[in-house]
């Protein structure tokens, strides 16, 4: 394998969404030789699909805000596994990082006086769950996503950062210390594989969403960062807590943003009841996610589902007038035309708890390094290799993530990452170099695939057999029996996956050998969640059991942490230790 | 009745000495599937087929192509919409070298996108909180910075096709208006001054496909003469 080429640089983030444009961007401006390598166009990247808004307490909608309250929401919509160091940071440092978005350009609504417009949320409270409903939640209409990762490709293209657009990360190249000292990759339009040189690794990769058969998630998220942390045998935290959002569209699984009902949109079952009056009297349709989807399934197997199934509800809009709708949710008005052949102003849109974010991932702390367990049980910093966005569990979302949480997630931990990286570049940094067999070992799967022979299955059938174990086993509610079944299906499936067959070998633009590569992603973090979710034996956030309904605050107030080589969970410390204010103490979670 | 003939253009530069439209026959079931759905099922019988697409909800830009003559994106693209005697014919984006099948290489694009310096220009010192705007200009913006650089519409003009090099395009004069009319960009004499020659913007001949075509219902040739309007009063 001496034959390949090898680029390198200072740092690599792998990835091209939110929080990898924006790390970059810290790193570009440092003068440090910085490539974001993405495997689309960074503007293709997910976090362009963000409807409803970045929330943070800038005090806007509110000149009484306060980062505190905010903290306290994030942390309770969590159901307390938020480590509290790291929602201090985001909540605290959020309101910087969006001033700074706003200096780029990012076209925000406003107010009339001129400031950011700020919508509510499900979840948003004034002092500590005491003042009522907040409106917390910045916006650009209902695109702030896409106004948002433009923004920060476009100052990217400003700051001269390298872009390696359209490669695909394939593994990381770990060193005889196990430091992380780049990964291997492959130009999607030439077929060239390269080797990546560099101190920092970053991990910017995004969810995985692809793992269900219904999801709000682009086709492209397929757990890269994940399998490939994974496969060098780095810990996960976490896995078993997906958010299913309450309101995907009805058999297309396009997202809704939660803004429409921040805006005053609810939910109603086929007796055209408010049904969520009833399950959270307060926040009612603005509860958090985890309690809005649990609400609309049980409304769903009661039997007051819509439509000739029975099987989604409807999220009335008409009352808010078109001309909220055409100011506030211009995009919502298309997307339901499109996928729903409903017009929202004249009739409600078809919408189910469809899978959404995964709170999981790498853990990492505030600086977004990667950290493992050792031998003694306590966290160890993984060298070289750092993580943001989705793909990380810092964690500041616990069981449960509030909307609007992850653009913040995404602008302030890329950030924080970037300048973390910049003072330890600065400062020195020497890892020994890979060697053959080093690189060799990240090339494995590459090799399989493209040795692989005729006769075993595709990649496409494999893929949507995945896709329906999770569906079934590991969806809004779970159950032992159902979840062993699940996991046993799934180590069934790894072996066909190991002996899949590849039929296009060619190099140029060759799609199928992406889909391929991704497909043992998928594999990687649908065992992860499955073994996750059988092993927490509670009911916490997303993760609902039948069998274990309450939340046991005794054995799970606690991260879980599975480990690839021996399939295992073990559980880590949760902090409860802000730096500058008193613990939020944990509470029995209503809204 | 639910099977569609579907013919489309295939290139692999390593096997193909020339291009060619090959035929699948595709059972939609009876179902109005998006384009892209159909592409997804062309794929399940023959893998080499590429394509690209991401967020499939017409957010993301990946999939604008030509259908039966007329570009839009396939994951919005519902097959009642371009369908024309039960056949579909899908080529890739019009004037962008092919890379494979309906691959495109968009460097020319994205160069032209570049060239018009896409982001804020502000050089007063920025204040502790955000720049504040006022609602009415903020709308000014509206129609502009939806933009997901799909190409539909630079690839859909004949003045692009002709001088790809020097037209800036409908995308790139989009954006370049969206910086413009922006309240707080303060470099608008240089944006001027860097279209003023014959070619980035007054090659436009005012054909208005891009408006047909654009997926985001967008108006660039508004733009446009909203960027000659302001050329032209900087000249007098």
């Amino acid at each position: 394998m001496s034959n390949l080429r090898s680029l390198t640089f200072d740092a690599i983030i792998i990835g091209g969404g939110g929080s990898g444009l924006r790390a970059a961007l810290e790193l570009a401006k440092s003068g440090k030789k910085t490539a974001v390598l993405s495997k689309v166009f960074p503007t293709r990247s997910h976090t362009v699909s963000a409807q409803g808004g970045i929330t943070c307490a800038i005090a806007s909608a509110d000149p009484d805000d306060d980062w505190r309250w905010h903290m306290y929401d994030t942390v309770k919509g969590g159901d307390y596994i938020a480590d509290q160091d790291a929602a201090e940071y985001m909540c605290s440092e959020g309101p910087k990082a969006v001033f700074e978005l706003e200096h780029m350009g990012l076209p925000f609504s406003r107010f009339d006086n001129g400031r950011i417009y700020q919508r509510p949320f499900g979840g948003q409270s004034k002092n500590f769950g005491e003042g009522g409903q907040a409106a917390r939640t910045c916006a650009a209409a209902d695109r702030t996503g896409h106004a948002l990762l433009h923004t920060l490709y476009q100052n990217n293209i400003k700051n001269n950062t390298v872009f390696l657009n359209e490669w695909y990360a394939v593994d990381l190249v770990k060193n005889a210390e196990g430091d992380v000292v780049g990964c291997i990759a492959m130009c999607i339009e030439t077929g060239e594989v390269v080797h990546v040189k560099s101190k920092a690794t970053v991990l910017a990769t995004g969810g995985a969403g692809r793992i269900y058969a219904s999801t709000t998630n682009a086709l492209i998220n397929t757990g890269d960062g994940i399998g490939m942390a994974l496969r060098a045998g780095f810990p996960m935290q976490d896995m078993e807590m997906w958010q299913f959002h309450p309101t995907g569209i009805y058999g297309a699984g396009t997202l809704v943003t939660e803004g429409c009902r921040g805006e005053g949109g609810y939910l109603i079952n086929k007796d055209g009841e408010r049904f969520m009056e009833r399950y959270a009297p307060n926040a009612k349709d603005l509860a958090g996610r985890d309690v809005v989807a649990r609400s609309m399934v049980m409304e769903i197997l009661e039997g007051r589902g819509c439509g000739e199934k029975g099987d989604h509800v409807f999220l009335k809009l008409d009352h808010l007038g078109e001309e909220v709708l055409g100011k506030r949710l211009p995009g919502i008005v298309e997307l339901s035309k499109t996928f729903a052949h409903v017009d929202p102003a004249k009739e409600p849109i078809p919408v189910v708890p469809t899978c959404h974010y995964m709170m999981g991932g790498i853990p990492t702390n505030v600086h977004g390094q990667a950290i493992m367990q050792g031998e003694d049980g306590k966290d160890q910093i993984v060298n070289g290799l750092f993580a943001c966005g989705e793909a990380a569990c810092v964690s500041v979302h616990g069981a449960n993530r509030l909307g609007g949480n992850s653009l913040l997630d995404l602008v302030v931990f890329g950030r924080a990452a970037g300048m973390f990286i910049e003072g330890a570049l600065n400062a020195g940094v020497e890892y020994l170099d890979a060697t053959e067999s080093d690189i060799e070992a990240a090339m494995t799967r590459m090799t399989r695939w493209n040795e692989s022979e005729e006769g075993g299955e595709t990649v496409p059938e494999l893929k949507a057999a995945l896709q329906d174990i999770m569906q079934a086993s590991f969806g809004v509610f779970r159950e032992e029996e159902n979840m062993q079944k699940g996991v046993k299906q799934l180590a069934e499936l790894r072996e066909r996956i190991a002996n899949a067959h590849l039929p296009d070998k060619s190099n140029t633009f060759n799609t199928a050998r992406v889909e391929a590569l991704e497909l043992d992603n998928l594999m990687e973090v649908a065992e992860a969640t499955a073994i996750s979710a059988l092993e927490r034996k509670e009911s916490r956030g997303a993760h609902s059991r039948y069998d274990y309904p309450d939340r046991d605050d005794v054995n799970w107030l606690k991260h879980s942490l599975y480990f690839p080589a021996t399939k295992q969970l073990k559980k880590r410390d949760v902090n409860f230790k802000p730096k500058t204010m008193a613990t939020l103490e944990p509470k029995i979670r209503t809204y | 009745m639910s099977n569609l003939q579907v013919s489309v253009y295939r290139y692999n530069p390593e096997t193909d000495s020339a291009p060619y439209m090959q035929e699948f026959q595709v059972d939609t079931k009876g179902r109005d599937l998006m384009v892209l759905d159909v592409l997804h099922l062309m794929k399940e019988q023959d893998s080499a087929l590429a394509f690209r697409r991401s967020c499939r909800e017409g957010v993301c830009g990946s999939d604008g192509m030509n259908m039966n003559g007329k570009n839009g994106l396939a994951c919005i693209t519902p097959l009642s919409e371009v369908i024309k005697d039960n056949k579909l014919v899908l080529r890739p984006l019009p004037g962008l070298p092919v890379i494979r099948d309906m691959v495109v290489d968009m460097g020319l694009f994205y160069k032209q996108y570049e060239r018009i310096q896409p982001y804020l220009q502000n050089d007063t010192p920025a204040p502790a909180i955000e720049r504040l705007q006022s609602p009415e200009d903020r709308e000014k913006l509206d129609g502009l910075y939806e933009c997901i650089l799909c190409a539909c519409c630079s690839t859909a003009c004949p003045s692009f096709w002709w001088n790809p090099e020097k037209f800036v395009g409908p995308a790139g004069l989009l954006q370049s208006y969206r910086f413009l009319v922006d309240t707080r960009d303060t470099a608008t004499q240089e944006r001027l001054s860097e279209l003023e020659d014959p070619f980035s913007v007054f090659r436009c001949r005012g054909i208005m496909n891009c408006v047909a075509v654009c997926p985001k219902g967008l108006n660039p040739t508004r733009a446009i003469g909203k960027i000659r309007e302001m050329l032209l009063a900087e000249a007098t």
